[in-house]
């Protein structure tokens, strides 16, 4: 009973939030291109179904590209200054930069680079910068959290780097890298709706795309609608990455 | 007296170890026989721990000196938590120290699962450490340190965390372990009756720095007899053990 209620109690307010909306639409007389009323939200999601599958389906793509072009960079480079502090060293400065500075503020250079011809390259490497640093940093704080008994343990064994590397410290991170990743993935659909933003072209036919176009036409059903496409596949992804995250977890330890 | 005795196994000659500039532990003496028992008291961050590190080697102390006969893979450590692999089975966990060492993958595998069955977790083999009691788990640790037929098996307060009745009973196994193979163990402990049963020299250690404050022979055979617990020389080695600590408690605070 009290699951069933921990369950029902998000639907109901989200069901009682979209009454009153549609409602206070109705009896207030709000203009449609200022609020439209959720039944037109309704009305213009499925006029609009194929064009926004489409689109979240271009979102996803560049988000997941740019989420493994982000662990394929950061993983071996968490390695690395694993095994090096001075490595360590050279590197945090930099991702730190690149963690603190705005992607908004990089894209249009990116862009550029990029070539105009080419949007969806520069969203994805936008997305990949954003999603670097949770994992980079999720990583590095795994390699470093075995138990020091544990390390005490194979220095008294005379384990050899290698052996502790691959035995010890990369295993004892894998949760820790897991969940970087799952921050990461969340990070990198925002990362490439932004950088879409700001590529300001419909080459990449993203859901930002969408966003700026209904805009554009002041249609703000569509605009909501593609909101609400948007706020699904984030919530969508991340509950996946949730679920992925749970059973290796689980398998890692066993429960 | 040292002439006659036999050449010690391991032992601390006068060291003294400096954590931040502060005396921690020392000036401290301990030789340990092959196959003795020797039980270490004493209060709280009075170096107990330290002293067991300089003996496994783990650690160089700053005066002093510590010699060690044990080669590699020949000295094992039990420490206060499990300290398992949580990704790994109890196998793989026991497996550890001839894994480090080079043995061959099956080998590795059998000596373990034998290393299991002696304390009592064959069955539990392919279980990893949440799956485990707080006592199993011990044991676990135990047999990883076992593994190896160590002559030096190091003990710093594996009972610690358990309840009273696993405790006894880990006590009672752990001395029916040792009889197999007779390592020489340094039992690291807090509990004066803990420190009088498990073994046949109990030192007792005074507060920071430490240094030895009185020594008890326990003559009784080892491992215990039933009822060894409830026996006149049980209560009295508790008692003396118990006096040194009293005194070495007070003359710390004296001399403080």
């Amino acid at each position: 009973m009290r699951r069933l209620s921990i369950f029902l109690a998000p639907l109901v307010l989200i069901a009682a939030l979209i009454l009153i909306w549609e409602i206070a639409c109705r009896v207030l007389n709000v203009p449609i291109y200022l609020l439209p009323p959720p039944s037109a939200i309704g009305a213009a999601l499925q006029a609009n179904a194929p064009a926004l599958l489409v689109s979240a389906l271009n979102t996803l793509v560049m988000a997941i590209e740019a989420l493994v072009a982000a662990a394929v960079l950061a993983i071996p480079l968490a390695l690395a200054s694993s095994l090096s502090p001075i490595v360590g060293r050279a590197i945090s400065p930099i991702a730190v930069v690149l963690q603190v500075t705005p992607v908004v503020a990089i894209a249009p250079l990116v862009v550029i680079w990029a070539g105009l011809d080419h949007p969806e390259r520069a969203i994805t490497a936008l997305a990949a910068i954003v999603a670097f640093f949770p994992i980079y940093s999720g990583a590095v704080t795994g390699l470093r959290s075995a138990d020091p008994d544990l390390e005490r343990l194979f220095d008294l064994y005379g384990a050899t780097r290698r052996q502790r590397l691959i035995r010890l410290r990369i295993p004892a991170a894998a949760p820790f890298a897991l969940e970087g990743i799952k921050v990461a993935a969340g990070l990198a659909v925002i990362g490439a709706v932004v950088a879409e933003f700001v590529a300001g072209s419909g080459g990449a036919q993203g859901l930002a795309w969408r966003i700026l176009e209904a805009g554009n036409r002041l249609r703000t059903a569509e605009m909501f609608a593609a909101l609400f496409v948007l706020g699904a596949l984030g919530a969508g992804l991340n509950a996946a990455f949730q679920l992925g995250e749970r059973a290796l977890l689980k398998t890692w330890r066993g429960r | 007296m040292p002439e006659v005795v036999p050449k010690p196994i391991a032992a601390l000659t006068v060291v003294e170890v400096d954590y931040g500039g502060r005396l921690a532990l020392g000036p401290f003496d301990l030789a340990l026989q092959p196959g003795e028992i020797v039980s270490l008291v004493g209060p709280s961050g009075c170096g107990k721990s330290t002293a067991l590190r300089l003996l496994a080697g783990l650690e160089a102390p700053t005066r002093g000196a510590v010699r060690r006969t044990p080669g590699r893979g020949e000295t094992a450590v039990v420490f206060q938590a499990p300290t398992l692999m949580p990704w790994a089975s109890a196998l793989a966990n026991a497996a550890l120290p001839l894994d480090l060492a080079g043995v061959s993958r099956a080998e590795a595998r059998e000596r373990a699962m034998a290393a299991l069955e002696r304390v009592g977790l064959g069955a539990a083999a392919s279980l990893k450490p949440a799956q485990l009691s707080g006592g199993m788990a011990m044991r676990v640790s135990l047999a990883r340190a076992l593994v190896t037929h160590p002559r030096l098996l190091l003990l710093d307060e594996p009972f610690a965390a358990l309840d009273e009745i696993t405790r006894r009973r880990l006590a009672d196994d752990v001395l029916a372990l040792w009889a197999e193979t007779k390592p020489a163990i340094v039992f690291v402990t807090h509990n004066v009756e803990e420190a009088v049963y498990m073994a046949s020299r109990v030192v007792v250690m005074s507060p920071g720095p430490g240094r030895t404050a009185g020594e008890t022979v326990v003559e009784d055979p080892l491992p215990r007899p039933e009822r060894f617990r409830t026996s006149e020389a049980f209560r009295l080695a508790v008692e003396k053990v118990s006096a040194d600590l009293d005194r070495a408690m007070n003359g710390g605070e004296r001399a403080a």
